[in-house]
């Protein structure tokens, strides 16, 4: 692939044919997801494949703001998900802190011990979780929900904020605390400002993993005024009932900010994911 | 590594103590919680009165066939998963590090689906393969060639949270090997050049080499998550439809949970499948270990 020499032209229109039909592969799904929630209700048994379906409305978009409940789920799923990246967020950024900067009894056996969870499969975890919040009464509470996601988020997001932390040079805090400040002060005023980019992968990957988890809410959310975004959704999924068309719209209103926002942070994204990557 | 800085003994305690409390209270005790499950007999009918069995859920698990059946299954679906979410997204990544045109918009098109929510995905590619009116059968007869029963059939049934997996899971590989071979020095492939090598030669002895060791930890981590992914096959099938003919052994134990309720069944199934998963985990590092010493 050398940079100075020019393709032969038959090698770059192979090389577009399969882009553009990998490229379309790719986003057909979600045309389609634009395309169902355009359909006026009585035309959702259709074998039509028109990307803009005939008697295109908005009427779907109309229901699902004002009719159903989404605006509940949202808030719920907000909710839910702003306490998981308030606790993913200080726990890690603290607890990383330790173990980056530090070396104590334990040091090792307690970053790998992280690490290990994410060998354990989700019931392994949900399961003793489900039955002790039956025996505490946290069923069917925001608070039983919060406890799930932070569990599930806490070990990937301590071992990118620790990565990022080990990229900081410790000169900076060095200098700090000679100059009088104590390590908290250091801490806080030095490194977690210069931390702002690992905070904000931490911050997303906190809120998302709590935003689209379905599995957990369904075993734990069981009253209809708690449900959230993926619930809600899910209920409205029964396939080319009357409520497609009403589930299509609702879903395109969930993604189209998380995608422009994955698409914003792309190459950050990618640059905070392989700095925390796994360092012995 | 000389990354430490002075501070009251203390101090990094108290950093960890938030931490330590809260994985303490909701990852540690649940799963010690889960182990000691897995050696009593809780279920629907012996919710509060459950009594120690020693190893009788594990005896009975692995005297029936549902085990290897579903561990092959669950073999099945990560092996096909990782090899296409691999070779598609190295392909991929191929094509878009050289000079082609339009890059920025083939590479933002690509990351679509790993930035949509996956239950989404997987509903909406539920809907897709509709027997009469999703869009994948539509496009099958608009080509001539036959309709499938794609939700209704077993062995389909299985194939099509594979594709819809497949679809998830390849831009996180192509993102992962784009960086790695943005990384490689051009000087290997002019030296290459110089030498004569071919387009196969120059992937085979300059291209792969250096990909590789950045391949690998992302190719470990897939596994693990493939094995363990739960919600596509769980939204796609249905729960298991037809007949509870599409599980593999995390989807199963989470139906054997939740709407069998053998909670202890479930819980010992869970201790296995982690078991699994440590041993290949050991095996994989300890054969890559000597690999990384030589270099």
């Amino acid at each position: 692939m050398s940079a100075g020499r020019r393709r032969p032209v038959h090698v770059s229109v192979l090389t577009h044919a399969f882009l553009v039909l990998v490229s379309l592969a790719t986003v057909y799904p979600i045309l389609q997801i634009v395309t169902v929630s355009l359909r006026p209700t009585d035309s959702l048994y259709s074998t039509s494949l028109a990307l803009i379906p005939e008697h295109a409305t908005l009427r779907a978009y109309y229901a699902i703001l004002f009719e159903k409940q989404f605006l509940l789920w949202m808030r719920n799923s907000a909710l839910v998900s702003l306490a998981v990246t308030v606790f993913g967020v200080v726990l890690a950024s603290t607890a990383a802190y330790a173990f980056s900067r530090f070396r104590f009894p334990g040091w090792r056996m307690g970053l790998y011990s992280f690490l290990l969870t994410q060998l354990f499969p989700a019931t392994m975890l949900m399961l003793p979780l489900y039955v002790l919040m039956r025996a505490l009464h946290l069923l069917d509470t925001f608070a039983g929900l919060t406890i799930a996601y932070t569990a599930t988020a806490l070990p990937f997001c301590v071992w990118t904020m620790r990565g990022y932390y080990d990229t900081i040079p410790v000169e900076l805090e060095q200098a700090a605390l000679i100059d009088g400040c104590g390590p908290w002060t250091a801490f806080t005023r030095v490194t977690l400002p210069l931390a702002a980019p690992a905070l904000t992968i931490t911050a997303l990957f906190s809120f998302m993993s709590a935003w689209s988890e379905f599995l957990v809410a369904r075993i734990v959310v069981s009253s209809l005024s708690l449900y959230t975004l993926p619930l809600g959704l899910e209920s409205l999924a029964g396939v080319f009932q009357t409520e497609w068309a009403n589930y299509a719209a609702g879903s395109l209103l969930v993604c189209v900010p998380v995608m422009a926002l994955f698409v914003f942070l792309n190459r950050w994204l990618v640059s905070g994911l392989s700095l925390g990557g796994v360092k012995g | 590594m000389n990354a430490t800085i002075r501070a009251p003994r203390s101090f990094p305690y108290l950093l960890l103590l938030p931490a330590l409390v809260a994985m303490l209270l909701v990852v540690l005790f649940p799963l010690l919680y889960n182990i000691f499950l897995a050696f009593r007999n809780m279920s629907l009918y012996h919710f509060t009165d459950h009594t120690f069995v020693g190893l009788e859920q594990f005896r009975e698990l692995f005297a029936q066939p549902v085990l290897y059946v579903l561990f092959g299954k669950s073999l099945l679906w990560t092996v096909l998963n990782v090899f296409f979410h691999v070779v598609i997204g190295v392909a991929l990544a191929m094509l878009l590090a050289g000079p082609v045109r339009g890059r920025a918009l083939y590479r933002t098109l690509l990351i679509l689906p790993w930035a949509m929510p996956q239950y989404i995905s997987a509903l909406t590619w539920r809907g897709m393969f509709n027997y009469e009116y999703g869009a994948v059968n539509l496009i099958l007869q608009r080509l001539h060639l036959p309709a499938v029963p794609w939700l209704s059939d077993p062995t389909w049934a299985f194939l099509a949270p594979v594709i819809v997996n497949i679809w998830l899971g390849f831009p996180f590989m192509m993102i992962v090997a784009l960086g790695a071979l943005t990384a490689i020095p051009h000087d290997l492939y002019e030296a290459a050049d110089l030498d004569g090598a071919g387009a196969w030669l120059k992937f085979r002895h300059v291209t792969w080499p250096q990909i590789l060791p950045v391949l690998t930890p992302a190719v470990l981590l897939g596994t693990v998550w493939t094995f363990n992914n739960m919600v596509v096959i769980w939204l796609v099938s249905q729960q298991g439809r037809p007949a509870d003919q599409t599980h593999i052994m995390v989807t199963w134990i989470y139906k054997v949970a939740f709407t069998y309720y053998r909670y202890s069944y479930a819980a010992a199934f869970s201790v296995v499948v982690f078991l699994i998963l440590l041993a290949f985990v050991v095996f994989t590092l300890r054969r890559a270990a000597p690999l990384e010493q030589a270099k």
